[in-house]
């Protein structure tokens, strides 16, 4: 367990934390951001580039920027007047903290039955490729077409209305 | 003297006593459908009843002329006919009727009389509104009166005696709207009353000693010495035995019905029965079912009798019979009322039947019995012309010189006042000198002899007042007085020829009639004129009689005083005629005592009802409203609050568990985590091997 | 501890954060955001496995980590333009009060 990865694990943990405890809706989405940046750096940390790269340029470039865009469409950056947290927040953070138990122990318990891979894998864009096109061609179809469909989707739920009054 | 009864064994039943249960049977069908039918009917009400009557007759006379028959071919009939009616495991209790000369006289009697006042009743009753309902009543009481005359057992004689009982409340409460009649009614049901409630005490110890109720059952019955004997030996309380115990407890019955001292009280006050009723019923028939009663039973009397001598019964019997007649004839003497003179002359003629059944026997007792009902209907029917004639008078001060007015009614009433107060050649005399001459030969004492020899010198009297008062002297009435219809009239010569002839049935010359009841052969000898003692004492008690009718016309004949002079012999003694007037004061007597407690009694049995039982019904009414009062209360907060509650707390619950679907995405987000986590935790920890 | 314990007890954490985040926050737009932190962690598990499991040339992992990545992107447009969509319709992102799915 090197340094990095505890410097990384400390990032994204933080960046996490960060995201879901800030008052300022506008902090939390920057938050997040570094939280995405850590994970980033995680997969390059972990041999696994394109993930990495494709974190970055999807997560970061685009999810975040989209939050913040629905920030400021809706007025998100204004303090809520009763509280950010909701009424019962004790209870979700009760089973958030019973999920994470749960995970946890499954976790320990069991780690020691998984043989170690010590060597790290040499993988090029071109072996990605490659298995895009032969074994994976059918799931990457229906993502375009997923892809596609949640495009259409998203403007048409979002797109005003003929003649609606806003 | 007393003759032993001499009779046949019991024979197979003829034909005649096997329909005798018609002779009752027909006249109470009679009443049954007379009840039916509607008011305005009357002519078919009484032809129905007479109809019925005189087909009674002619059986009563066919089973007459059979015994006739029997008697006169040397074997006495005593025949029954018996059937069991109720089975209690090995006793029965049977029912049956009997024909013998006994029964055979008195039903002739009773249907022939019973006849001739029906049809008597047609003049009478004929402006009455309720004609109907009174045949209808008169056929019951036939139908009832010849029940008790044919039963074989004192069962059935009990019932029908009841149902005489009935019909006499009936009948003299007839006029019911008129509160003395309703009154004497209810008098005259409740003192039979008190005797009926000894006779069925004594016949339910006959029953429980013999085990029978018949009287004559081949040998088995209650009259026949195997059962007397029995009846004999067994104690009873006080020295006595059995048998005089139970006679006494059935004599006690017939006093009442036969009005015997001191159950005498009610025959007086039963003249508010209209006439007819009062010659049918308490003259000829139902008073004398009492004397009958005793004849019937008088094997009972007379068991255990020594040689020459006399049982307690007879004795006691003979000497209320010889009270009665005197006190009866004294209260007689001052009364003013035409009817209540012979209803206290009937008490007083009962008193010398009873007498005569307790001195000479059943033939002595029942000769007079006869005699009476003819001239004693004969006497009421009279009357009922007089206060017909008189419109409606029945006081005999406003009477009088009728014998001009009314000269049949004067003709026949007096024959019969002959023949009641005893006068040579009438019915009467005869009868009330066998009665004499047996309380002569007496032995136990003298006194009923004398008591009786008074009674017949005051009988004298009375009535020659009493015809003095209505028919002789000027007419002191209201209105014009005239002869009443033929109808009425008719009977009236009927019945005063009997009262002429019917005494020379019982001569000592010609003892036709005990010899008939005794099974003797009887045969026409002067001589029986001479045996010693008859000429002198006929001698005596005609002189006697005599005396009595100069006295009384001494005082009273011709002289029609007026209403509010006081009476002759009023002004001679004043104190002994108001208390004769008075009726000696028995009934003040009964109403200061058992009255008094009755109504003291009957007071406290109010107060306990009311307060006591009274008091206990409200006391658990109030506590059972108490229990529903507690239970309401119980069901409303307990069981109805609980089951609201539940229902309240079931609705929170719901309500609580409904919070779960709050709409709210986050809810059910956390429940999908918490399912999550519990699913895993299942997972891992089944996998934990 | 192993490597791979670490790795992945840094996303079960950033898991849990992430629920933590998407039950308790009242924004709704917080909640996507919660969301996206839970697929992450969820793609940190996948890569995590690749690396240190057998036959990491069949680049199953990875494979599988992009494709999570694709979808959550549309998700995340789709999401969010729904909550423009409630925003415009409701004047608020509030969660708390928006309670008309039930029953």
């Amino acid at each position: 367990m090197t340094i990095v990865f505890w410097i990384l694990a400390a990032l994204t943990v933080a960046g996490g934390l960060a995201a879901v405890t800030l008052r300022n809706t506008v902090h939390c989405a920057l938050a997040v951001t570094a939280a995405f940046a850590g994970l980033a750096l995680l997969f390059l940390q972990l041999d696994a580039q394109f993930a990495g790269f494709a974190q970055i340029l999807v997560y970061i470039g685009a999810v975040a920027i989209l939050v913040v865009f629905a920030i400021l469409l809706t007025r998100g950056s204004e303090t809520a007047e009763h509280g950010v947290f909701s009424r019962t927040w004790l209870a979700g953070l009760c089973i958030a903290a019973a999920v994470f138990a749960v995970l946890g122990w499954a976790v320990l318990r069991s780690v020691n039955a998984i043989p170690q891979q010590a060597a790290a894998p040499v993988v090029s864009v071109k072996d990605i490729g490659n298995a895009l096109m032969s074994r994976y061609v059918l799931p990457l179809e229906i993502v375009a077409l997923l892809l596609t469909a949640a495009l259409v989707g998203a403007v048409m739920v979002a797109m005003h209305e003929k003649g609606e009054a806003k | 003297m007393q003759e032993a009864l001499q009779f046949t064994p019991q024979v197979v039943a003829s034909s005649i006593a096997k329909i005798l249960w018609l002779i009752p049977a027909v006249p109470m069908v009679a009443a049954g459908v007379i009840a039916l039918m509607k008011q305005p009917r009357r002519k078919a009400a009484a032809g129905l009843a007479i109809g019925s009557l005189a087909f009674s007759l002619l059986v009563a006379l066919a089973a007459f002329g059979h015994v006739l028959a029997g008697w006169m071919g040397g074997h006495a009939v005593r025949e029954t006919v018996n059937f069991t009616w109720l089975q209690f495991g090995s006793s029965n209790v049977d029912l049956g009727w009997v024909l013998d000369p006994l029964s055979a006289v008195m039903m002739v009697m009773v249907t022939f009389v019973g006849l001739l006042i029906f049809i008597y009743s047609t003049g009478y009753m004929a402006h009455d509104e309720n004609f109907t309902r009174f045949f209808c009543f008169l056929s019951l009481f036939a139908g009832a009166m010849l029940g008790v005359v044919i039963a074989n057992s004192l069962l059935l004689l009990f019932m029908c005696w009841e149902l005489v009982g009935l019909t006499s409340y009936l009948l003299i409460g007839f006029w019911y709207q008129k509160p003395s009649a309703a009154a004497a009614a209810k008098k005259a049901f409740l003192t039979t009353r008190v005797g009926d409630i000894f006779f069925l005490l004594g016949i339910v110890w006959l029953f429980a000693q013999t085990g029978t109720l018949l009287f004559y059952n081949k040998g088995a019955g209650s009259m026949e010495p195997l059962a007397l004997g029995g009846l004999l030996a067994a104690p009873a309380a006080l020295g006595l035995s059995a048998a005089t115990a139970i006679a006494l407890l059935i004599f006690a019955g017939a006093a009442g019905k036969s009005g015997q001292l001191p159950l005498h009280v009610w025959l007086p006050d039963a003249m508010e029965g209209p006439t007819p009723v009062s010659a049918l019923i308490h003259a000829a028939t139902m008073v004398a079912a009492g004397v009958y009663l005793v004849a019937r039973v008088y094997p009972l009397m007379q068991a255990g009798m020594p040689m020459g001598g006399t049982t307690t019964a007879l004795t006691v019997v003979t000497w209320v019979g010889a009270s009665t007649a005197v006190f009866a004839a004294l209260i007689a003497v001052a009364q003013n009322d035409i009817k209540r003179i012979l209803a206290y002359s009937t008490v007083s003629q009962l008193g010398y039947m009873m007498a005569g059944l307790g001195l000479g026997g059943v033939a002595v007792g029942m000769f007079h019995l006869i005699t009476h009902a003819f001239f004693k209907a004969l006497l009421f029917m009279g009357a009922g012309s007089v206060i017909h004639g008189c419109h409606e008078e029945q006081d005999i001060r406003h009477m009088g010189g009728l014998w001009k007015k009314m000269p049949v009614t004067f003709a026949t009433y007096a024959a019969g006042m002959m023949a009641l107060a005893g006068l040579i050649p009438f019915a009467g005399f005869w009868s009330k000198d066998a009665i004499l001459e047996s309380a002569q030969g007496w032995k136990s004492s003298q006194g009923p002899f004398f008591l009786l020899i008074f009674g017949a010198l005051l009988t004298a009297f009375y009535m020659t007042r009493q015809v003095s008062y209505v028919f002789f002297g000027a007419y002191r009435g209201h209105g014009d007085a005239h002869e009443s219809p033929r109808v009425m009239t008719t009977p009236l010569w009927i019945l005063a020829l009997f009262a002429a002839t019917l005494g020379l049935l019982g001569t000592p010359a010609w003892p036709w009639f005990r010899s008939f009841l005794t099974d003797r052969p009887a045969s026409f000898e002067l001589a029986g004129f001479s045996e010693p003692g008859i000429l002198a004492l006929m001698l005596t008690s005609t002189g006697v009689v005599v005396i009595g009718l100069i006295f009384g016309w001494w005082l009273y004949g011709n002289k029609s005083p007026q209403a509010k002079e006081p009476d002759v012999l009023a002004k001679a003694m004043p104190p002994v005629w108001r208390a004769l007037r008075d009726r000696l004061y028995v009934d003040e007597i009964y109403g200061a005592t058992v009255i008094a407690f009755y109504a003291w009694f009957a007071r406290v049995a109010d107060w306990l009802d009311r307060r006591v039982w009274g008091g206990l019904v409200a006391g658990v009414t109030g506590l059972f409203g108490l229990w529903a009062r507690f239970n309401r209360f119980l069901d409303t907060y307990w069981v109805d609050g609980a089951f609201d509650k539940g229902c309240e707390e079931l609705s929170a619950g719901g309500g609580l568990v409904a919070r779960i679907q709050s709409g709210r995405v986050q809810t059910y987000l956390r429940l999908l985590a918490l399912a999550v986590v519990v699913l895993a935790a299942i997972l891992i920890w089944s996998s934990r091997a | 501890m192993t490597p791979l314990a670490g790795y992945l007890l840094v996303a079960a954490l950033v898991f849990a954060i992430g629920l933590a985040g998407a039950l308790t926050r009242r924004n709704a737009i917080l909640v996507l955001i919660g969301i996206e932190l839970m697929l992450n962690a969820a793609n940190l598990n996948l890569i995590a496995f690749w690396r240190y499991g057998p036959h990491p040339e069949a680049l199953t992992g990875v494979m599988f980590a992009v494709f999570s990545i694709a979808v959550a992107a549309a998700e995340a447009a789709v999401g969010l333009g729904l909550v423009i969509s409630i925003y415009r319709h409701a004047r608020t992102t509030d969660l708390d009060k928006m309670n008309r799915m039930k029953g």
